[in-house]
């Protein structure tokens, strides 16, 4: 089953992320993918994810594919204007690259090229309605293509962004410009997902949760301190706190399994988005503890 | 207003080091207004790269002197006979000024001594920020006053991305998210429903140089 079927058959998805590498080694990069694969539904492809530079999402998507998984091509509107952006979605269709996430990117000041002139011709919303209108055959000056495209469009919403309102009209435009599914922010209290969902089950999109594994503590107050849209409650981290050093990740991932466990059984959303950064390995242990496996 | 701040002193040095005969020219409009380029900037520059030419012990002859704007040719075409005694102008005007001096002043080279900004206000004496950058159509009835292009990180027009941090930018929590402003100023003029409607891709082609225009009536009645 693809990507759209399985969500729309209401199936609970997993997905989770390939990020490409900085250089041309990808032993690492392959050794995930081969970890990954026939466990989760479907993999993200990162594009020059926190501005970094890396090998592009467009062609490890292809890699991803090739190698048996669907991908799921993230798209930024920082690198490329609205002709790089248009071009790189013909070319991923062609590829066999169904599924894409809109996004508008960290600002180049997270990155390692903190010089660069960033371009936002465009930016998320402008992008879903691109590939809505490439759907329909046409790009985004109205001319008629050879050959329209066939993606399933996603994007992404923080579901505990602070301020929350103008996030919020901004979701609601995404699902307006031609979003299907959502993969939202790294969230990790469970009653104010809850209440979110009940809000955002008003539109006809798929939702799949954000998890990020906590590996300690530490990792969480940072989290809290300097990473927008998230926050991690007390009471995670005192259980952090409780495990001691050693057994800090380990109860991290419990905690990830415990989230994803209760989000499928109490059908709260359509699946989650794992996102391991650093930790592929750990996935298939993370979806067996939450009885995905 | 058109903004700029000095360049690094050790850059204007290397620019002027190998001249015999220099005239700093300061603009007294914009560039003065924000201590960077008026004629008594000028007249400091002018002093503190003579006392840098004789730490090195090199000759040159520095002048100053100043005009009320260097972006029309009026203001400066009296006192050109003057200029063109020089071998080189070091201009403190904006970028429009060593541009325009330049097309007019023949075989003299003019440098520039500051780094040209933004269009800026003046919110507090001695203070300037960014509120439009001149993107040729603009919106701002439509933003509640706030300009997005200007003063979002990311000049996206549909609302704050993921990183606005309460009220802060992704960027620095020293900027304000334009969308945050955005979106409360509406809310207060009761208009969040411009806020709600989707706004297509920029006509970016109107934001980008070589820009020029004529005004329409002046031309009729030179007609
Ligand atoms: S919308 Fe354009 S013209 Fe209007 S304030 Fe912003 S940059 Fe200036
Ligand atoms: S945080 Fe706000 S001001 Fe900064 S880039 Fe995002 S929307 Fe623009």
């Amino acid at each position: 089953m693809s990507f759209r079927e399985i969500l729309e058959s209401g199936k609970f998805a997993v997905t989770a992320e390939i990020g490409p590498p900085k250089g041309t080694d990808i032993k690492e990069m392959y050794h995930h993918i081969e970890v990954l694969k026939g466990k989760i539904d479907v993999a993200n492809v990162t594009d020059n994810q926190s501005a970094v530079m890396r090998i592009s999402s467009l062609a490890v998507s292809k890699i991803v594919l090739d190698n048996g998984m669907e991908p799921v091509l993230q798209m930024t509107c920082r690198d490329r204007n609205r002709i790089g952006l248009q071009a790189d979605l013909l070319g991923a269709s062609v590829l066999g690259i169904h599924n894409v996430l809109c996004l508008t990117g960290d600002h180049v000041n997270a990155g390692d090229h903190k010089q660069a002139k960033s371009v936002y011709d465009v930016e998320s919303v402008q992008l879903l309605k691109i590939v809505e209108g490439m759907n329909n055959g046409k790009d985004m000056s109205g001319n008629e293509m050879k050959g329209a495209t066939n993606f399933y469009a996603g994007a992404v919403v923080t579901p505990e962004a602070v301020p929350l309102e103008p996030q919020l009209v901004k979701f609601e435009k995404k699902v307006k410009a031609g979003a299907k599914f959502f993969q939202t922010q790294a969230i990790y209290d469970m009653e104010k997902f809850k209440s979110f969902m009940q809000y955002a089950k008003k539109f006809p999109v798929k939702m799949l949760a954000g998890i990020v594994v906590l590996k300690s503590a530490g990792m969480a107050n940072f989290m809290n301190k300097n990473v927008p849209g998230i926050t991690v409650p007390q009471e995670l981290i005192e259980e952090l706190k409780a495990a001691g050093k050693e057994k800090a990740l380990e109860t991290g991932i419990n905690i990830a399994a415990r989230h994803i466990k209760q989000l499928k059984d109490e059908k709260i959303c359509d699946g989650v988005h794992i996102m391991a950064i650093g930790m592929e390995d750990k996935v298939p242990m993370i979806m067996e503890r939450a009885g995905l496996l | 207003m058109i903004t700029g701040e000095q360049k690094p002193f050790d850059e204007i040095w290397n620019m002027v080091k190998d001249f015999k005969k220099v005239l700093v020219f300061g603009c007294n409009t914009c560039v003065a207004i924000c201590h960077a380029g008026g004629g008594k900037e000028a007249e400091i520059l002018a002093s503190l790269l003579r006392m840098r030419a004789a730490q090195e012990g090199v000759a040159i002859e520095i002048d100053h002197s100043a005009v009320e704007r260097h972006c029309e040719p009026e203001f400066f075409q009296p006192v050109m006979d003057n200029v063109r005694k020089y071998d080189l102008v070091l201009s403190t005007a904006c970028g429009v000024g060593v541009n325009l001096l330049s097309e007019n002043i023949g075989e003299i080279p003019v440098f520039p001594a500051i780094n040209t900004e933004f269009f800026g206000a003046v919110p507090r004496s001695g203070e300037f920020t960014e509120l439009c950058a001149g993107c040729g159509n603009c919106i701002l009835h439509l933003t509640g006053g706030i300009c997005p292009i200007a003063r979002c990180s990311k000049s996206l027009l549909n609302g704050p991305c993921g990183g606005t941090n309460s009220g802060s930018c992704e960027v620095s929590p020293d900027i304000k998210c334009a969308w945050v402003q955005i979106y409360d100023r509406l809310k207060q003029l009761n208009r969040l429903d411009l806020m709600g409607e989707i706004v297509e891709a920029k006509d970016w082609s109107k934001a980008q140089g070589p820009r020029n225009f004529k005004v329409k009536v002046l031309e009729e009645i030179k007609k």
